[in-house]
């Protein structure tokens, strides 16, 4: 198989479980104002999971579109991170997942801009500007949290001991990567996880978080492996191309 | 022949944006070419403003029946790169959506342009506060005046 296509794959997936996550917020929002912000967020996510499935069924060849790789897979095919489907928990847990993973996409697609992949490098190009204002977004309420009362600093710290063991998957490779990487196609995911942490560990001194000192991460990101919470997403992201097949807008 | 005489630009200039309706897809800087491949046949290529900008669906379907009233049938291709920006909405647009209450996007640096006061599009007080990076649409992000109370929209530099 194609691995520039599992490539491709990994990140729609990624954005397509992150967004769709993100999008039960949608009326249950802390306030209405981050309502509106958290599910425009889950927006610009699904807006960029469309494009790469769109690039990533090109790759395969095998005439399918967007939709038939968003709703049409099975649960062992998917190849997003486990963090992508972690589930929301409080304003705390949600903002520090969407943190953590706007400072990955953001080195993931400042990389991907100069890829020998000209389509690749123009979807990381669009996608970088919404990014940004998530990072900005993000990091402006993590900080707000980490230097408010008692009851914000720990649910940071909670937060954060939830949730960082899911962070490393984010860097695990699908099958192929390093013969990619030979040819300029696409970043180091060693070196992106390199300036990830670094970033973190900057905002977060920053900020006054500390950062975890365990090393230990969860595996199975990027090879089909989820988490127990994963087939419940499913099932309500895939229920009605399963209950009527096929039907359309 | 009278098909290949029409000013493309000016015909495209008349599909309001479905979104914001005071002003069109030309003035957006969605259209990035225009051209007639055989008498009755165009190609018209858009490029998106934000990833999941719903009203590109429209926008395409907008093209094509538009072109259809002249029985020209429109091939509307979507081109990603060069990535749109707020920096290739005219001057005439801007005006005409601060006139319709919404603030325009500043010119040029995306970051800097997050904490540069919005002037209130009804009483063009300068007291204005933000009361969300994020809006109706993806392209805005809430102010409140302070002084008229008004909330309005600002159209977010991307």
């Amino acid at each position: 198989m194609n691995p520039l296509y599992k490539y491709t794959l990994k990140i729609a997936d990624d954005s397509l479980i992150f967004g769709q996550r993100l999008s039960e917020l949608c009326g249950k929002g802390p306030y209405l104002e981050e309502d509106i912000a958290l599910t425009n967020i889950a927006l610009d996510y699904l807006g960029q999971a469309t494009n790469f499935y769109k690039y990533a069924a090109k790759l395969e060849g095998e005439n399918k579109t967007e939709d038939d790789l968003a709703y049409l897979r099975k649960e062992k095919e998917y190849l997003n991170a486990q963090l992508a489907e972690y589930p929301n928990g409080d304003y705390a847990q949600i903002i520090l997942k969407v943190y953590f993973y706007s400072v990955y996409l953001k080195f993931l697609y400042e990389n991907l801009m100069q890829s020998s992949d000209e389509q690749l490098a123009a979807l990381a190009e669009k996608s970088i500007k919404e990014v940004r204002y998530h990072y900005t977004h993000s990091s402006t309420w993590l900080k707000v949290f980490a230097q408010g009362n008692e009851e914000s600093k720990n649910r940071v710290a909670e937060a954060l001991e939830n949730v960082w063991e899911y962070t490393g998957g984010l860097f695990d490779e699908v099958e192929g990567e390093a013969d990619l990487e030979k040819l300029d196609l696409i970043p180091s995911s060693k070196k992106l996880h390199q300036d990830w942490k670094s970033q973190i560990e900057k905002d977060f001194a920053t900020f006054g978080i500390e950062i975890p000192t365990s090393d230990f991460m969860q595996k199975g990101s990027r090879k089909g492996i989820h988490t127990e919470y994963f087939g419940y997403i499913l099932c309500e992201l895939q229920y009605m191309q399963r209950a009527y097949p096929g039907c359309t807008w | 022949m009278v098909n290949s005489k029409l000013n493309l630009i000016e015909f495209l200039s008349e599909i309001p944006d479905p979104e914001i309706p005071v002003i069109n897809i030309v003035e957006l800087g969605i259209v990035r070419g225009a051209k007639f491949i055989v008498e009755d046949e165009v190609e018209i290529i858009i490029t998106p403003t934000y990833s999941a900008c719903p009203a590109m669906y429209n926008i395409e379907e907008d093209i094509i029946m538009k072109f259809m009233e002249l029985g020209i049938k429109a091939n509307v291709i979507t081109k990603i790169s060069p990535v749109w920006t707020t920096d290739w909405i005219t001057d005439v647009a801007r005006e005409k959506l601060r006139a319709f209450g919404i603030v325009p996007p500043d010119k040029g640096d995306h970051e800097a342009s997050l904490n540069k006061p919005k002037k209130c599009p009804r009483c063009n007080s300068e007291n204005t506060k933000q009361i969300s990076r994020f809006g109706s649409t993806l392209c805005k992000a809430s102010y409140q005046c302070n002084d008229c109370l008004e909330p309005f929209d600002y159209f977010k530099c991307h």
